[in-house]
């Protein structure tokens, strides 16, 4: 079981933003610990993706504090974001189609010769490595992501994360493009990163796997966090009452 | 593991049968060999009905061929531009008029300013010209690039207005006049006669472009070596070091076997006190510095495209924006470079065209930029983004370029010639999606 003493891998707290009026996150508070994995539940537009991009440095959050290993951290931007060693998996995926899979898995950062120039077989190589550990199929180096199947693309995304050594990884619907092997691969995945003391961030709206894969819950509604609980607290039942009704059960109990 | 896929890969190669293993073997683009067969298809074309109507195969001389290497020069440097910009989603419909106003610009610092403070023909003058031209084209992109990038405006219209803006500027600058003549070294940077570099520098150049393919080649294998990716078969290596090697090697030949025109001859021959003998004198004209700079640009921007984090983020930016955002790249920043280095290609693309008129115009590169899209686009860019090579480009300007002189050359009037190069733009763009289509 995951040690909640100590200090807290990432806090956030009290994060607010609004987008022309909306209140997309409204004063939401919630922290992650090394090792543990804090799944984010509830309806679309509840805001989880929108609180997970403030701490990947997609948006600037209009109020609140993060901390990072107890220490404030400004994430101003994806690159802030990376100093931290805070890696995303986007439910998009955040791929560019017409790229291969080792310029993608390198976007941003990548290896370059002692001229300056970008290492393309460096990457290369270094990419078949990190996929002949994550995905042993995975044979279409050369070829544009656009040409890979979902759960190929997936592995693509999931390698970016993994191959700078993350220690706070954000996987935003991680499994919702993937078969029923490929789902399983990434299950297999997390509880080997949890294993080596990374936080993970989950967000599904698959709660039964949530259930098995996560320490904890969070449920958000309107923007608001209606509340987080340890999934041995909680039954399914409770969650789904979270999520639809934003009440807590046991709060209200 | 790796054997496995060998074995695979090898027997789906020898089902595909032998001319798919050719190209999968030499790993040649296939899409450049048809754009090399069009461009044969053209040329001989317009040579054999030359040869037939008018009795006389005026295309495939060395003659011709030199003038279309220097035609091709001007469009083909600011296509390469081009490319960037397309394969990011935008377009720069301004190009043409500030090829004009930097012309405009460079003609006034050569010939009313410079020499009034260093003296007529001082050595300076060329070089202080064509760094204010490609300076000014610069900043004009950058311009352009910050109102696209910042200002959220669309990159149509903010060069449409630039199309108009410029034009008219450039007409300002001189009140409407020709400025002429222009600085003597500066001309030539135009080509002509003296703008080439003659027989034995074409030869060195040669050599050099000869020694490149060879290296190219031996880095490809080292690499291949290092990080354990699968070697080409040396029979696919060697078929490319003889078709590269034979192609510089005969372009050398050609440009070798234009001479100066006789009067030309003459003069050099008074100025530099040589007796012409009876059959003639024969200088070749050699590369002309214009085609130099085409070839030295092409090369940077390839390099810069396939070997830098700034090509990689063009391309990035062009398939997928947001990912690029999130990836950390800053994609506003990129835009401004992208629109920049369009401006400086455009500024040396101006050198190049007031170079060989002479004399700088407020008129010069007026449509221009339709001919540098259509030669972007023709080469392969697609107009949705991220996809677009530099070789392509310049490839595209060289057919767009041949069809004009071809159509001369046999005699269609104007209004023909601008029918068909409107309808080959429609109908290349249309076979490349047909191609895309297919080769999925």
């Amino acid at each position: 079981m995951t040690d909640r003493k100590g200090t807290p891998l990432v806090e956030l707290k009290d994060i607010a933003i609004s987008f022309g009026g909306i209140r997309a996150v409204d004063h939401v508070s919630l922290d992650l610990y090394p090792g543990e994995v804090v799944g984010l539940l509830g309806h679309n537009g509840a805001g989880k993706s929108t609180l997970i991009k403030i701490l990947s440095g997609a948006y600037q959050k209009d109020s609140g504090e993060i901390r990072i290993n107890g220490e404030p951290a400004q994430i101003n931007s994806p690159i802030d974001a990376r100093h931290y060693n805070i890696e995303t998996i986007y439910q998009t995926l955040a791929l560019a189609d017409n790229l291969d899979a080792a310029s993608n898995l390198f976007l941003g950062r990548e290896l370059t010769n002692a001229l300056g120039f970008v290492d393309d077989a460096k990457m290369e190589s270094e990419t078949a490595k990190i996929m002949a550990r994550l995905n042993p199929n995975f044979k279409k180096l050369k070829e544009p992501v656009s040409a890979l199947s979902g759960g190929q693309r997936q592995s693509v995304a999931i390698a970016r994360a993994v191959y700078f050594n993350a220690k706070i990884l954000i996987m935003d619907e991680p499994t919702a493009a993937l078969g029923v092997h490929e789902t399983a691969m990434v299950a297999d995945l997390i509880q080997e990163l949890k294993k080596q003391g990374l936080g993970i961030f989950l967000i599904s709206h698959d709660t039964r796997e949530m259930m098995d894969l996560c320490d904890r819950v969070a449920v958000m509604k309107n923007g608001k966090l209606v509340g987080s609980e340890r999934v041995e607290d909680v039954t399914e039942d409770d969650i789904l009452s979270m999520i639809i009704l934003g009440k807590n059960p046991k709060a209200a109990a | 593991m790796t054997d496995q896929t060998t074995d695979t890969e090898t027997k789906s190669a020898e089902k595909a049968g032998l001319v798919s293993r050719f190209f999968k073997e030499t790993e040649l683009d296939t899409r450049l060999l048809g754009m090399i067969g069009a461009l044969a298809l053209i040329w001989t074309g317009f040579h054999f009905y030359g040869a037939i109507f008018n009795g006389f195969g005026a295309f495939l001389t060395p003659r011709n061929l030199w003038n279309l290497s220097v035609q091709t020069a001007s469009i083909g440097i600011m296509a390469t531009g081009m490319v960037l910009v397309i394969i990011t989603r935008n377009i720069d419909l301004s190009v043409g008029s500030v090829l004009g106003f930097c012309a405009i610009v460079m003609g006034v610092v050569q010939v009313y300013i410079l020499p009034q403070y260093l003296g007529l023909g001082h050595p300076m003058i060329w070089v202080i010209a064509v760094v204010v031209g490609v300076i000014c084209g610069a900043f004009i992109g950058a311009f352009h690039g910050f109102l696209i990038a910042y200002g959220s405006i669309p990159a149509f219209i903010v060069t449409l207005g630039g199309l108009l803006v410029w034009r008219g500027a450039a007409f300002l600058v001189a009140r409407g006049e020709t400025i002429s003549p222009v600085d003597p070294t500066f001309a030539l940077m135009g080509g002509g006669p003296y703008g080439a570099i003659g027989a034995t520098g074409s030869w060195i150049v040669g050599i050099l472009g000869c020694a490149a393919v060879l290296g190219m080649i031996a880095l490809g294998r080292r690499n291949r070596r290092v990080f354990h990716i699968e070697q080409r078969p040396v029979w696919a290596e060697t078929f490319l070091a003889i078709v590269g090697c034979g192609a510089v090697i005969g372009a050398v030949l050609l440009v070798n076997a234009y001479p100066w025109p006789r009067g030309i001859v003459k003069r050099y021959a008074e100025q530099e006190g040589i007796t012409v003998p009876e059959t003639g004198l024969f200088i070749s004209h050699g590369f002309a510095i214009p085609v130099l700079i085409l070839i030295g640009v092409a090369i940077f921007m390839t390099i810069l495209m396939s070997r830098t984090r700034f090509g990689r983020y063009v391309y990035a930016i062009g398939g997928n924006p947001e990912a690029a955002a999130l990836a950390g790249i800053n994609t506003r920043m990129m835009t401004v470079k992208i629109f920049a280095l369009m401006g400086a290609l455009t500024g040396l693309s101006a050198v190049v065209a007031s170079a060989r008129l002479g004399s700088a115009t407020n008129a010069l590169g007026t449509l221009d930029e339709l001919y540098v899209i259509a030669a972007a686009v023709i080469g392969g860019t697609s107009l949705s983004g991220g996809v677009g090579t530099i070789y392509g480009a310049v490839l595209g300007a060289l057919v767009m370029q041949s069809l004009q002189t071809g159509m001369v050359l046999i005699g269609f009037d104007a209004a023909i010639q601008q029918i068909v190069v409107g309808s080959v733009l429609v109908l290349a763009v249309y076979l490349d999606i047909l191609y895309r289509r297919n080769s999925k």
